[in-house]
């Protein structure tokens, strides 16, 4: 399966090694995984992570399927958790096998930034000051949006 | 009739995450503007619009996509995920 969405733990590098050996065709793996870090203050208590069900696995499948078609890859994975999480826990991750490299780094920084602005998923931080929803960035509609821009 | 669903800030401002609605609004703005005549938390949830997102049947859209035979509606903060 190409897109999960869970609140269980996963073992990143069990999931790339798997998705690695299901691609035939390809010379080239990019993964990446984001991880809980902790705050400027070193008192984050647990990050949670609100979705919407309902349109979660769609939002993921349709930014997949968008870079499959933008690039000549293999295949393409996500993995995204909901829930309660703690420093140090990943969150998620996105790989990438190409034939290229060229084409697999850019596949998984696309599948980053869409998720980062397209995806519904909300995070709220819980610390020793209190609890906060965090806010989204300029930077990373920006990011997306230079997707936009044709290819050179 | 159509159903309201809300998340993150949203939802803890208006205090539930979902709803369902009577509702003649032509859009997800005139939705909007119906729902803030309600109370002062939808009134607070809504006072920014340029700060919420909507989706209609679980696709992203515009604030003036219309809400012909739409069944949910879901209002909520730009996403944060990743």
């Amino acid at each position: 399966m190409s897109v999960r969405v869970q609140s269980e733990a996963f073992d990143a590098g069990a999931e790339l090694n798997v998705f690695t050996l299901a691609q035939s065709g390809a010379g080239a793996v990019v993964s990446f995984s984001g991880i809980v870090r902790n705050n400027a203050t070193g008192d984050l208590v647990a990050m949670e992570i609100e979705h919407y069900p309902a349109m979660t696995e769609q939002a993921l499948e349709t930014c997949r399927a968008e870079a499959v078609d933008r690039w000549l890859l293999t295949g393409a994975l996500i993995i995204h958790r909901y829930g309660r999480l703690v420093p140090g826990d990943t969150i998620m991750m996105v790989a990438t096998a190409a034939p290229h490299r060229a084409d697999a780094f850019a596949a998984s920084e696309f599948l980053m930034d869409y998720l980062k602005s397209r995806a519904p998923f909300w995070k709220k931080e819980h610390s020793g000051s209190g609890e906060a929803w965090v806010d989204a960035r300029g930077e990373d509609e920006d990011a997306l949006a230079r997707w936009d821009e044709p290819k050179l | 009739m159509i159903d309201v669903v809300y998340f993150a800030w949203v939802r803890e401002r208006i205090g539930l995450p979902k709803e369902r609605l009577d509702t003649s609004a032509a859009t997800a703005r005139d939705l909007v503007e119906e729902l803030k005549m309600r109370d002062e938390n939808y009134a607070a949830a809504f006072a920014d619009l340029s700060a919420i997102r909507v989706a209609i049947d679980q696709e992203l859209a515009e604030f003036d996509t219309s809400l012909a035979s739409a069944r949910e509606v879901a209002f909520f903060p730009p996403m944060t995920g990743g």
